[in-house]
């Protein structure tokens, strides 16, 4: 029976972290504004914890929204329906709005029963999980490292002859991305930013990849002998990619979350897996067909990628949630 | 490898031709690609890669003597990424919208292997001024490699050269297209490919 007991509450407690996530999707700065959310591409819908007074809830001029990132551009309301249960509004626009952008709303002091309950700054955004999800996917196949961002292509091109190298490699360099990142994201919050040293960005965060590869070698060789084995040639080459570099200069350019930051790093690292996986795929093909001499080699797998460059272009209007 | 023999001119004509790091060694592709669709690119990220690679050359083969053989290579980096944060910071006080255009790629110098390359094979076993004379080599050769994409890219794609209109009209608009980076490089490397075989075939008939 506490057996039983032990693991239900083991088993929620993995429950917690989903919870909070979704708890700090809401982002609310009044007693009396209880959710605010986008609703759909052309309307904000707010719920509010008691009955506003139907005029002044109704009357757009109480409502400026703004993109967070330009607080000059106000959007403009094309009306505001009150709900049927008199609790919520849905606030309506002529032009689509960008969800992937937090917006702003700044009410006029609310009205409710004849009391004034004071202005109040409403922050809108995705929900968390979403946003997190958006980056993952933002990484891997919309910004892809290798065919749009054209970074740690030296690597590419020298792992991505065979399928089991390239899987190999693919592997290491997640692992090793995912743990420099988480480092190097730490060092800036709580190093490099409160000292004011962010010129040192590069040294140091070079440093820590230098220093998770050192960190992965060493474990993996201890923990996973036969893993080693297999994954251990690539671990030099992971130093000399410029992704490993880039995502971290890229969560501190962002100002990312530890979670953020995750995914930005899960996403970079697998991104680079499936590059290099369709890479080499490509590649055994190739070695059957009868290339012209003086584009054997190199020049042949350039071309390659830039077909796939042109494929991977077609992700770039993709949008999600 | 020994101390070198060649004299400074054979070393800066070295990293220039025989050991172009773009088309030869095939090392530093990403700029390469990611960054040529103008001449002007092309030559602030040369010049600053050149720059780099001098100091950390210098630095090296003026330290190589006290630098335990098992810690070299994070030397190398940090040495590097020392003079890539100076000339980080010299670009974005000086020239703030070209700077804004390269983005990331001025922070990534550190990553490029070509860099580390030479200091692995050259300037940790020769004098200074050779490593300088080879850095100057190495430099060049890349900005040569850059500037030499980012002609053929601005000449086809947008029909003007540094900005000034030659051509009057856009003969393949493609090649401004990020993407045709690849195509881009993959062509001038065939051809480079085809030159060296005609050369070649050359000699052999002279003999």
């Amino acid at each position: 029976m506490r057996s039983m007991i032990q693991r239900y509450a083991f088993r929620s407690i993995w429950l917690m972290p989903v919870f909070l996530l979704f708890l700090m999707g809401c982002n609310v700065e009044h007693p009396f504004v209880k959710k605010v959310a986008f609703k759909d591409s052309l309307s904000i819908s707010i719920e509010f914890a008691g009955e506003p007074d139907a005029d002044w809830a109704t009357d757009p001029d109480n409502y400026r929204i703004y993109e967070k990132r330009d607080p000059d551009v106000l959007l403009v309301i094309s009306e505001v329906i009150l709900g049927p249960d008199k609790r919520s509004v849905l606030i309506k626009f002529d032009e689509e709005i960008n969800q992937a952008e937090p917006h702003v709303i700044a009410l006029t002091p609310i009205h409710s029963q004849g009391k004034d309950l004071g202005t109040a700054l409403l922050n809108v955004k995705r929900l968390y999980i979403g946003e997190l999800f958006a980056i993952l996917i933002g990484a891997m196949l919309i910004n892809n490292y290798v065919f749009t961002k054209y970074l740690g292509l030296c690597v590419f091109f020298g792992t991505s002859k065979k399928r089991d190298t390239a899987v190999g490699m693919g592997i290491t360099f997640t692992i090793v991305m995912v743990a420099s990142a988480m480092m190097s994201w730490f060092l800036y919050q709580f190093v490099l930013k409160p000292f004011e040293l962010d010129f040192l960005q590069v040294v140091v965060f070079i440093g820590m990849v230098s220093l998770s590869v050192q960190a992965v070698d060493t474990v993996l060789r201890k923990v996973n002998p036969a893993l080693f084995k297999a994954f251990g040639v690539y671990l030099v080459l992971v130093i000399a990619n410029c992704i490993i570099l880039a995502v971290p200069l890229t969560l501190a350019d962002n100002e990312y979350s530890a979670m953020e930051s995750l995914m930005l790093a899960l996403g970079a690292g697998t991104g680079f897996l499936l590059a290099l996986f369709l890479m080499s795929s490509a590649g055994e093909r190739l070695e059957l067909a009868d290339i012209p001499p003086t584009y054997r080699g190199l020049p042949i797998a350039f071309v390659t990628a830039g077909l796939f460059a042109l494929a991977f272009m077609g992700f770039s209007g993709l949008v999600i949630f | 490898m020994a101390a070198t023999k060649k004299s400074n001119k054979e070393l800066v004509i070295n990293g220039i031709f025989l050991e172009n790091p773009i088309f030869r060694l095939a090392l530093s592709m990403c700029p390469a690609v990611g960054l040529t669709t103008s001449i002007k690119n092309g030559l602030l990220l040369g010049s600053a890669v050149l720059f780099v690679q001098i100091c950390s050359s210098c630095t090296i083969a003026a330290i190589k003597n006290i630098i335990h053989p098992r810690i070299r290579i994070p030397t190398y980096t940090l040495t590097i990424a020392t003079w890539v944060t100076v000339i980080d910071l010299v670009l974005a006080a000086y020239v703030p919208a070209a700077y804004e255009e390269m983005g990331i790629f001025v922070k990534l110098i550190v990553a490029f292997a070509i860099i580390t390359m030479r200091l692995e094979t050259f300037a940790c076993k020769n004098t200074i001024s050779a490593s300088f004379w080879d850095g100057l080599g190495m430099g060049i050769g890349f900005m040569f490699g850059m500037v030499s994409i980012g002609f053929v890219r601005e000449l086809l794609g947008a029909g003007t050269i540094l900005g000034y209109d030659i051509l009057g009209f856009k003969p393949l608009l493609f090649f401004v297209l990020p993407a045709a980076g690849f195509f881009c490089v993959g062509i001038m490397m065939a051809l480079f490919n085809y030159i060296e075989g005609v050369y070649n075939r050359l000699k052999e008939r002279k003999q």
